[in-house]
């Protein structure tokens, strides 16, 4: 293992973290206060308790997920695109190097930035609204997996993208409404019982659900589905990496 | 060093940009492959590095496998690029750092600061790329290239679009890395730079090795010498007392040209200036020339079409 390697690579892109404090974690901070202020204040005052959770509370969990998965693909994503499109990719490729190094240094540096975003998220709401996490080892638990299994997820699309418009096409079109889909701001039991089912074929309702099951014992499927799910496409992004490495597909011609 | 078997690349689209390359490279030479645009250089450098997978052959680097074994073989190796790319927001000292870190070696500032003042880049160390000239950003893919002490240094086109000042230190930066025991491998279009530097001459064209030889032989063997006497008088034709020797007259039928082996003891210069006396053909200068590299490397490619 080349540790060295390992290190550098998270050392860069964190020092590329810091160099973009504003884009990297004050704008997904800000635009999340936004939604408090908005969802929880403004229209959350409006909406009876859900399951005994005040609305503003109700979200937090949601809020939480909308933003490490958007911020775990775009950091992932742009983490190896840039230097793609740069042309600087030639030094990685030319290094003694396997993909786990390179996924360790990548995908640790993007996951640590989202969990990051994450606790400042979660430490922001708790300005707004009485938080209590019930299972905090397992909030802790389902934050990580998540934050891996998408910045694995933006790992991949970074390398499956040709140009920008393909980086920024599948966060803006299938994850963001995908999650705002996924009860986000409300709970799947509250929609009609044809739509309940179809939002079962959505994923990021279990991402959602088992991580807002870890603050308030609520939740709209089983914790232990949520948790197989999740791990689920942690274990298959982890193989779509494994075989983009191994044929050099986007990589290596 | 470097040894290269059977070596092969089709790309997708089905062009064969390698076709069956075999190449010795010692530990310690300077090897300069010369070849025309697309005749299939940084494909071979590409590979080598593991940038580009070959579809046939193997490369091995000081014994080991590229493909098997290629922590050993890249960690030996350094790579400065035909193109410029940069990370346009990081200073030239981080990106060092960066690069060591990912080669594998422990941090090292000493080793950094001697690359960098080696290479006059020691005073823009903070300085981020974008705001660095072209040839400031050579010099700091080159020191990028050296961080992690490589054995091995591959140079694609290390002098293409920089001032004479800057090729010059490049010239004198592959001398000292050569008495370092560093082996070079550099593709060039400037065949003076070839000239210049290389011990070993390997032409490659669509693909294929067509000559590798001992620089010096070379210009020895394929190299010719002429006499130019720039006559008194022109002359209507090569008088016939002269036509035992390879004389050419020029086009304003002005100068009498000889080609010669410079090798030989007897060039046959003594006995023709007699000759020309006797025929009373008058001159009223001389000079001699020899072929360069770039007339020799011209004629190959060339030949090969």
């Amino acid at each position: 293992m080349n540790y060295h390697a390992i290190k550098a690579i998270y050392r860069y892109e964190m020092a590329r973290m810091f160099r973009t404090v504003v884009q990297s974690i004050i704008a997904p901070v800000l635009s999340t206060s936004l939604y408090f202020v908005i969802f929880g204040a403004a229209i959350g005052s409006r909406i009876a308790e859900i399951d005994g959770v005040s609305y503003g509370a109700f979200i937090v969990p949601g809020l939480i997920m909308l933003s490490i998965m958007t911020e775990s693909i775009s950091n992932s994503s742009f983490a190896i695109y840039f230097p793609k499109f740069t042309g600087t990719i030639f030094e990685l490729l030319s290094a003694p190097v396997s993909y786990r190094e390179v996924l360790l240094g990548y995908v640790g540096a993007a996951a640590t930035k989202s969990v990051i975003i994450g606790a400042i998220i979660l430490f922001t709401a708790s300005f707004f609204v009485d938080i209590e996490i019930a299972h905090p080892f397992i909030m802790v638990a389902f934050l990580l997996l998540t934050c891996v299994s998408f910045c694995l997820f933006g790992f991949i699309l970074g390398i499956w993208a040709t140009g920008w418009e393909k980086l920024t096409i599948v966060p803006t079109l299938i994850i963001m409404p995908l999650t705002f889909l996924g009860g986000t701001f409300y709970s799947i039991s509250m929609l009609p019982p044809v739509w309940q089912t179809i939002s079962l074929f959505n994923p990021v309702v279990y991402l959602i659900s088992g991580f807002r099951w870890s603050f308030y014992e609520n939740a709209d499927v089983s914790v232990v589905l949520s948790l197989g799910a999740t791990i689920g496409f942690l274990l298959a992004c982890l193989l779509v990496v494994r075989w983009i490495f191994k044929t050099g597909y986007r990589l290596r011609s | 060093m470097i040894s290269i078997d059977g070596l092969g690349k089709t790309y997708a689209g089905g062009l064969v940009a390698l076709n069956n390359i075999n190449l010795e490279i010692s530990r310690g030479e300077i090897f300069a492959l010369l070849g025309p645009n697309g005749a299939g250089k940084t494909t071979l450098i590409n590979i080598v590095c593991g940038i580009v997978n070959g579809t046939s052959g193997q490369v091995l680097v000081d014994g080991y496998d590229t493909r098997s074994d290629f922590r050993v073989t890249r960690a030996m190796i350094g790579l400065v690029p035909q193109e410029l790319p940069t990370e346009s927001f990081v200073t030239v000292w981080n990106s060092m750092k960066f690069s060591r870190g990912l080669f594998g070696k422990p941090a090292n500032p000493e080793h950094l600061e001697k690359v960098l003042k080696s290479l006059s880049l020691w005073d823009r160390k903070d300085t981020i790329s974008m705001e660095l000239s072209g040839g400031m950003k050579r010099r700091s893919l080159i020191a990028k290239a050296l961080a992690h002490e490589p054995e091995v240094l591959f140079l694609d086109e290390p002098t293409a679009g920089v001032d004479v000042e800057l090729r010059q230190d490049m010239w004198n930066l592959v001398a000292d890395l050569r008495d370092k025991g560093v082996t070079v491998i550099l593709t060039t279009h400037y065949i003076e730079e070839a000239e210049r530097l290389a011990d070993r001459v390997g032409v490659i064209n669509r693909g294929e090795i067509i000559l590798v030889e001992d620089k010096d032989k070379l210009m020895r063997e394929l190299g010719k010498k002429q006499l130019s006497l720039h006559l008194h008088e022109p002359l209507a034709e090569v008088p016939s007392q002269l036509a035992g020797y390879r004389l050419e007259l020029s086009e304003d039928h002005r100068k009498l040209i000889y080609t010669y082996d410079a090798q030989q003891n007897r060039t046959g210069i003594t006995a023709l200036l007699s000759e020309l006396d006797a025929a009373n053909v008058r001159f009223n200068d001389l000079e001699t020339s020899q072929t360069s590299l770039e007339d020799i490397f011209v004629d190959l490619v060339n030949k090969n079409r």
